[in-house]
């Protein structure tokens, strides 16, 4: 029985003693390529147990963490990301730091965070669900100011901290209000309780919208998003990227299940709220995405609409609907990755600069890096052959099966506005290349300017990733139907 | 698995065309011409098998190709070449090499991927006239759209950028629309018979309520006149026409636009008859109201793009009207009129921009007597504009010709109303003609005529236009099977929706045939 707990909670602990011995290791001696390489095998050996815990899912280990296949899928999403960006980040560091400041905590913080992505999607529990939360919030708040002589760096980190320190108290005293009507802490149990009152009370509704204004402040969903625009900015972009994919897809991930055990997008009034959530953050993230000039804020605008899309598909309720939103967070994990990654390893060349105009004839001259940023690009925006059509296909096919025909509505009038502004960005990869003035300056700083192997595997991993499941989506689409199926069956077992 | 070749072979070729670059400049040409005779021989050794086989009924294919995709949503890689297919498969590698040959000399700079791109789109566009499955159809049709907009905005002209967004926006919104009530069709199939199915076959037979069609039908329509032009959602084209390099605007005019066309005969007219029936009348007048406006705008232009242009709407004012006819005589016109117009705009386009390559602008007041500096280029434009305008004796005749015959039985008044753009026609076509090669000498450059390339290939589609002026069988009997089909699928009866093909309808159609000019 207990050995059955522990091959369920096997990839959790394995990165925790990851951690451990990571902090150890950096304690005894400081060597930057070695820790980035442990916290790579560390994810590595992590996601190798995944198979493992799967022969015991689901399965409920203790009263606070579900280990399913819906969660072991989402841990190998947030893993596989977290190689992805450990890969970028070396060379990012190496440029952006000297040798005497110290990088290596930033491995640990980075497996620390994804630790507590872990245990979110297991979450099944007040308690757990408020544990990875913080893990995680804490972990990226201080990876945000991590490059601490800088000053955007730290103005990102202090508006993280206050968003956090926000989105922690309102789902605090949600979960208190929540637990004050149902006496108990579990979802389930919340559920079994919330589908048995007669009727629905203001402390109960406050209760949940409350806890779900705290997720939607993180996911960054309109009108809560005020601060995803300066913190993508601020934020090294390797961390821009955490922010973007793992960190988000471990809250869907908590999303779903709270959604689905606990039956919160049956109540009409919250089903009111999201939709008109969906709506604003559609609206908001593509038009302001337009007067972007800086493609860091640009991407961060945009990502509020794609989660404006996201929550189009949650809101089709029912195992089509969880679909739709694992397969798009998915897609759109890959999608940031990629345009981020591409970020990344210009910006670490020529200092950080992320104007549009920077990215001015990129393919003219680095003709890799730039059709990398066009595929990602043409991906966010939905065209085929990528994932990011497949994705929004999926979307739209659980609004229309859902019959929700104004929200599908909404997504494709931003859809076609959202083309814009990422044509105007693919525009400028094809400009005629900038004027030389800026080339004497990008001499002069005279950084090491190679593209170093990881650059390039992790990147060309994105690449085929994107073209792959845009061409075949056929077996992701099968292991997302299982993990949803087992989603809905534990729902559907213990009433 | 030939089908799958017709559309590799250009997607293969193209990578090949960017790196051949690196040997010489006419290298990549010299590549997309041969992918695109290839692929245009094939289209025909497959097409010329045994005409026999095609009975009414979906059977129709002459060729079939399926393979699973995404079982799940019963996406299948279905596709299927008929009469229809054919014609504009053939038309596609035609329209294509004159696009490669009127790009020979614009071109100079990064000739490598201007091939590359030209031969992807065009892969998309082949695939667009194969799929029988909405969701491959879909994916092709949006997968044309990229290499498009390269061409545009990499080598297009001063206004390029504006244009480019103009373009993709516009066709990418009315995509989205389809897209929609695509994933709608499938859901009701699912609804139907508990498993979604976006096959062509599965959704004909899917029975809809009249409210949900109307709906579907509008959203498919919406589509595909976005891509027609038709005329209210014609506004991105003058600009795209004009500012994209000279082989982008071949290809937009010659295939993309009868992709739209292609839809409305493939898709909308069998799926949704009932529902096309009650915008029957709109739909004609939409078309009515294209060739009249943009024939009127035509005569106002001062830039021969731009008045190339807008005939080019005029004209596909004729297909509107034609597809919503409903008679076997007006689809086979359609079917013509795509072909003609194809051919037609791709001379006159090619002579347009030969025209700008020579005196860096398209402004016709400053041209006027070329005839006597370029005779060669003077000649042929003065012939595609007499193909233009309807000369009896090319292939736009027997196009219009037959779309106005056919379809004068149902709607005399627009009828009437659309010959009146013929007469528009005549005059924007003779004034073009009038202002840029008679007249005073403006520009006292001395100028070279057109090259020998360029002339052979004008030369070439001149013969088709007439060969096809002259024996119109070809195409026609090519598509009658398909059209026969589409009558039969549109017939409002929902009592008897496959008739057997010696029908009272047919036979009367067959008949009618023989006495076609």
């Amino acid at each position: 029985m207990i050995l059955q707990d522990f091959i369920a909670l096997s990839p959790i602990l394995t990165l925790g003693a990851f951690a451990l011995v990571t902090m150890l290791a950096i304690a005894f001696q400081r060597h930057h390529a070695r820790i980035a390489t442990f916290a790579f095998l560390s994810c590595l050996f992590t996601l190798v147990t995944l198979p493992w815990a799967a022969t015991a899912a689901p399965r409920t280990v203790t009263t606070l963490l579900v280990v399913d296949r819906h969660a072991l899928l989402y841990m190998g999403l947030i893993l596989t990301a977290t190689m992805v960006i450990i890969a970028l980040s070396y060379r990012y560091l190496m440029v952006q730091f000297r040798e005497e400041e110290g990088v290596e905590e930033y491995y640990l913080l980075l497996l620390l965070a994804s630790f507590g992505g872990l245990v979110l999607t297991t979450a099944a529990h007040f308690v757990s669900f408020f544990l990875g939360f913080e893990l995680l919030g804490l972990s990226l708040c201080s990876l945000i100011g991590y490059l601490r002589t800088r000053r955007h760096p730290l103005e990102a980190a202090v508006k993280y901290l206050l968003l956090s320190i926000t989105a922690s108290a309102l789902l605090l005293f949600g979960l208190a209000l929540l637990y004050f009507e149902s006496g108990a802490m579990t979802f389930q149990e919340v559920g079994a309780i919330l589908k048995q009152a007669h009727s629905v009370s203001a402390l109960w509704l406050g209760g949940l919208v409350l806890v779900l204004v705290g997720i939607a402040l993180k996911l960054g969903l309109a009108p809560f998003h005020m601060w995803i625009p300066d913190v993508y900015q601020g934020a090294p972009t390797p961390i821009t990227i955490y922010i973007a994919t793992v960190s988000k897809a471990a809250l869907v991930a908590l999303l779903l299940r709270f959604a689905t055990e606990v039956g919160v997008l049956e109540l009409p009034a919250v089903a009111h709220l999201f939709s008109l959530l969906a709506v604003v953050s559609m609206v908001t993230g593509n038009v302001l995405a337009l007067l972007q000039q800086n493609v860091k804020r640009l991407l961060a605008y945009s990502s509020i609409a794609h989660f404006g899309y996201v929550l189009v598909a949650l809101l089709a309720g029912g195992p089509p609907a969880a679909e739709a939103v694992t397969f798009y967070v998915f897609v759109y994990c890959a999608m940031s990755l990629g345009a981020f990654g591409v970020v990344t390893v210009y910006s670490s060349e020529r200092s950080d600069k992320n104007r549009v105009e920077d990215y001015q004839g990129l393919f003219w001259t680095r003709p890799w890096l730039a059709a990398m940023l066009a595929l990602s690009l043409l991906s966010l925006a939905g065209i085929p052959v990528t994932a990011g059509f497949i994705g929004k296909f999926y979307a739209i096919a659980a609004g229309v099966d859902a019959g929700l025909w104004w929200l599908v509505l909404a997504l494709i009038a931003n859809s076609v506005i959202s083309l814009y502004y990422y044509l105007r960005l693919i525009v400028t990869l094809f400009g005629e290349v900038a004027a030389p003035a800026t080339l004497p300056e990008a001499q002069t700083v005279q950084r090491p300017a190679f593209i170093s192997w990881t650059t390039v595997c992790s990147l060309g991993f994105v690449a085929s990733i994107i073209l792959a499941l845009g061409v075949y989506p056929e077996p992701l689409i099968e292991l997302i139907r299982q993990s949803v199926s087992n989603l809905f069956m534990v729902a559907v077992q213990k009433p | 698995m030939s089908l799958w070749l017709l559309i590799l072979i250009p997607i293969l070729a193209a990578p090949f065309a960017w790196i051949a670059q690196q040997q010489s400049r006419s290298a990549p040409r010299w590549i997309t011409l041969g992918a695109l005779s290839v692929d245009g021989l094939l289209a025909l050794l497959l097409g010329t098998g045994d005409h026999a086989v095609q009975a009414s009924g979906h059977e129709a294919w002459l060729v079939e190709s399926r393979l699973n995709w995404i079982p799940h949503w019963g996406i299948s890689l279905h596709l299927g070449l008929d009469g229809l297919s054919l014609i504009l498969i053939v038309l596609t590698a035609v329209v294509g090499v004159v696009a490669t040959m009127a790009s020979w000399t614009e071109i100079q700079s990064r000739v490598g991927l201007f091939h590359c791109n030209v031969l992807l789109a065009l892969g998309g566009v082949i695939g667009v006239f194969l799929a029988i499955d909405l969701f491959l159809f879909f994916f092709f049709w949006e997968l044309m759209l990229v290499p498009m907009y390269l061409l545009i905005v990499i080598w297009g002209h001063a206004q390029r950028r504006q244009a480019s967004f103009k373009f993709f926006l516009f066709t990418q919104a009315g995509s989205l629309v389809l897209l929609v009530a695509i994933v709608a069709l499938a859901l009701l199939h699912q609804q139907a018979t508990g498993h979604p199915s976006f096959d062509y076959a599965d959704l004909m037979e899917l029975t809809l309520s009249p409210e949900m069609a109307r709906w579907l039908m509008l959203a498919f329509l919406i589509g595909f006149l976005v891509k027609l032009p038709a005329f209210p959602f014609h506004t991105w084209l003058p600009d795209t026409y004009t500012e994209a390099p000279t082989g982008a605007t071949i290809i937009l005019a010659g295939i993309l636009a009868k992709t739209g066309a292609y839809g409305l005969l493939r898709f909308t007219i069998p799926m949704f008859p009932e529902a096309m029936h009650e915008v029957t009348p709109i739909a004609m007048g939409l078309g009515v109201a294209g060739i009249l406006y943009a024939a009127v705008l035509a005569c106002a232009q001062t830039d021969i793009k731009r008045l190339v242009a807008y005939s080019s709407i005029s004209h596909m004012g004729f297909i509107l009207l034609g597809a919503f006819a409903g008679t076997e005589l007006a689809l086979q016109g359609v079917v013509m009129q795509m072909v003609a117009h194809g051919l037609s705009t791709g001379g006159l386009f090619l002579l347009a921009g030969a025209l700008e390559e020579r005196y860096q602008t398209r402004e016709m007041g400053h041209m006027g007597g070329l005839w006597a500096v370029t005779p060669r280029l003077a000649t042929m434009a003065l012939f595609f504009a007499c193909a233009s305008l309807g000369l009896p004796g090319m292939a736009n005749f027997i196009g219009e010709f037959l779309i106005l015959f056919g379809s004068y039985a149902t709607q005399p008044i627009m009828i009437i109303l659309a010959s009146l753009g013929m007469v528009m026609t005549a005059i924007y076509s003779l004034g073009m003609m009038q202002r840029t090669f008679f007249g005073r000498q403006q520009d006292t450059r001395s100028v070279q005529d057109l090259s020998n390339v360029a002339f052979g290939t004008v030369l070439l589609i001149a013969v088709l236009q007439i060969w096809l002026g002259l024996y119109p069988k070809v195409v026609l009997s090519t598509a009658q099977p398909v059209m026969n089909q589409l009558i039969q699928a549109a017939a409002p009866s929902p009592t008897m929706p496959h008739p057997p093909s010696e029908s009272l309808l047919s036979s009367h159609l067959t008949t009618s045939q023989g006495s076609t000019p």
